[in-house]
């Protein structure tokens, strides 16, 4: 038996037990929250029609929603995550058991990309009823879905463990990962079309992975005729997997050395004096 | 030899918490590190846990140096963590089980890895919540759990943190009967940690006394008192009076007593010095030392 798969195998199912135990506790409520808020704007957008197109709005916010989500889960998820398991004592046992670094890292991949479905699904079920025009995409535009939304997840995922890495807090987490979001999803024609928003803004929001999971999630679900809504008219497909990829990639090369380095110093002591923090705070 | 340290130095930023610790344990002894809050107890323990990097020194943990330990190293090893609320989702038979398949890999046929699950839950006393939330349980019942996770790899040794603390009477006598067990049946080395000295008198073979990042002594406990040539105290009642004499002769002195009074001794009770006795002795020797030496430096 290989100490290495065995571990990798025994990350997967710690990853599935982990989502199963999510599903049914109250971290649950802030799903249905979230769903009720995207399907609110979907309800009110569903008449009103893009500029030079016959869409409704509410069928190009519902394909950017689904991309927004896999970034917004892909960062904050594993920070969160990552901030709190170093505070509650869950690194230093995957620390204390041979090869449990591997097994836990890939049961926060796991578990976080289940969560990051189950959100989405949860919100495209009732969305695709209620918005008109996205059935044409057929099985295709499905398929072509879940290259993009693996794409969006690599992009993020390995910056949300860097932060949850350096953080101090699940506070801090929450701090560096929802902050930055906020503005960066304003900008990345999520909820209108950015070609809305002046040209300077369109340049930054163009730089991060957000913008582009969105762009890739609207060419898999909407017809090609919306493609003249986009900047410069296209699906730019390449551009998209060539960012998210960047991000991807570079996510990967830095996140492994951040992770080994915070895990390497992470000892009782260390947790011990969070704890102390954490119990000042009134957590417990 | 399981443990090897020689010289161990610990610094933290200007602060020297270890200046020269040295210390070896055998397969098989119970060693009880005891010591006054912040003498580096927690340090040491994670200096040879591999979980912290000494300034400087020689360690060897089973042959390794701790900071180049590999998986096969950590799968050798057992600790049992100060845990808080890790897991809390998690059933206690559900945690236990998926921890103790990691160790599956290093099984051999003389040491067979890990323990069988359940029987584990019923060593430790935790089979009437076996199926309970990990977050659901009691600060006692909690730490069991971490003694099972701790040993669940069928560890060569073993490190136990104050694992007593927050137990009841009840608890902490199986704790112990668990720890002569594995220590006798599976051949266990054990360095743990404690504030309770009749605990550390009931269960090591060996105490280390830890103060100021030094090792200021070490032997058995009856090495340990003898090392302090603690006095004895001799108590007595005659014609309705309370008596109470301290000396360094108890036979001698009661056998004079008896020759004075032939009779009208009564409640006769000779109490030799106790471990605490003896540890409070050297620590509080070694802090006046200190303070001397301290004095000198001034001058």
């Amino acid at each position: 038996m290989n100490a290495t798969t065995h571990a990798f195998r025994l990350g997967l199912e710690r990853g599935w037990r982990e989502f199963r135990q999510t599903l049914g506790s109250s971290d649950q409520w802030f799903t249905v929250v979230i769903t009720m808020a995207y399907l609110t704007v979907l309800w009110f957008q569903r008449d009103s029609t893009v500029d030079g197109t016959t869409l409704s709005l509410a069928a190009l916010t519902l394909p950017s929603m689904i991309g927004m989500s896999v970034a917004f889960g892909g960062l904050v998820g594993p920070a969160g995550q990552l901030a709190v398991n170093r505070e509650d004592g869950t690194l230093l046992r995957a620390k204390a058991v041979p090869n449990g670094m591997l097994g836990y890292v890939v049961g926060r991949v796991v578990q976080t990309s289940l969560d990051t479905s189950f959100s989405l699904v949860v919100v495209f079920v009732p969305g695709f009823f209620l918005v008109q025009g996205l059935a044409q995409a057929g099985v295709s535009g499905f398929a072509y879905l879940v290259p993009v939304l693996v794409a969006g997840l690599l992009a993020t995922l390995p910056w949300g463990a860097v932060i949850g890495s350096v953080v101090k807090s699940p506070q801090g987490a929450m701090g560096f990962t929802m902050l930055p979001m906020m503005p960066i999803v304003a900008i990345s024609g999520i909820f209108y079309p950015i070609s809305a928003i002046p040209g300077w803004l369109q340049v930054i929001a163009q730089a991060f992975p957000v913008y582009w999971v969105g762009l890739g999630t609207r060419s898999a679900l909407l017809p090609d005729s919306a493609a003249a809504a986009e900047i410069g008219g296209s699906w730019r497909t390449l551009e998209m997997f060539g960012v998210l990829g960047v991000w991807a990639v570079v996510g990967f090369l830095v996140a492994p050395t951040i992770l080994r380095r915070m895990a390497r110093r992470e000892s009782g002591g260390d947790m011990e004096q969070r704890r102390q923090a954490a119990l000042q705070r009134g957590v417990g | 030899m399981v443990i090897d340290v020689r010289d161990l130095r610990m610094r933290y930023g200007t602060v020297d918490v270890l200046h020269g610790v040295d210390f070896t344990a055998e397969r098989g002894e119970v060693v009880a590190l005891l010591g006054p809050n912040g003498a580096g107890k927690t340090t040491t323990i994670e200096i040879l846990e591999g979980f912290r990097m000494p300034s400087a020194g020689q360690v060897r943990v089973l042959g390794v140096d701790p900071a180049k330990g590999d998986e096969l190293w950590r799968a050798k090893l057992g600790v049992v963590l100060q845990s808080w609320r890790d897991h809390a989702r998690w059933k206690v038979r559900e945690l236990l089980d998926h921890l103790g398949r990691y160790y599956a890999p290093y099984s051999t046929p003389d040491r067979v890895r890990p323990f069988d699950t359940d029987a584990l839950i019923r060593t430790v006393g935790l089979e009437e919540h076996a199926h309970k939330k990990i977050g659901k349980l009691s600060g006692g019942q909690r730490r069991r759990l971490d003694v099972a996770i701790g040993i669940v790899g069928k560890p060569e040794l073993l490190f136990l943190d104050e694992p007593t603390a927050g137990f009841d009477p009840h608890a902490r006598r199986d704790f112990h009967d668990l720890v002569h067990r594995l220590s006798d049946l599976e051949g266990m080395t054990i360095l743990l940690t404690t504030h309770d000295l009749a605990e550390a008198e009931k269960l090591a073979d060996r105490i280390l006394v830890l103060a100021g990042g030094r090792i200021i002594a070490d032997g058995s406990p009856d090495q340990l008192s003898r090392q302090v040539a603690g006095q004895a105290e001799v108590r007595w009642t005659q014609a309705g009076q309370r008596h109470v004499h301290a000396t360094d002769d108890a036979t001698g002195f009661v056998r004079d007593l008896f020759a004075q009074h032939s009779r009208g001794i009564s409640e006769l009770e000779v109490r030799r010095s106790t471990l605490e006795d003896t540890y409070l002795t050297l620590v509080q020797r070694f802090e006046s030392g200190q303070a001397n030496e301290e004095e000198v430096a001034a001058l």
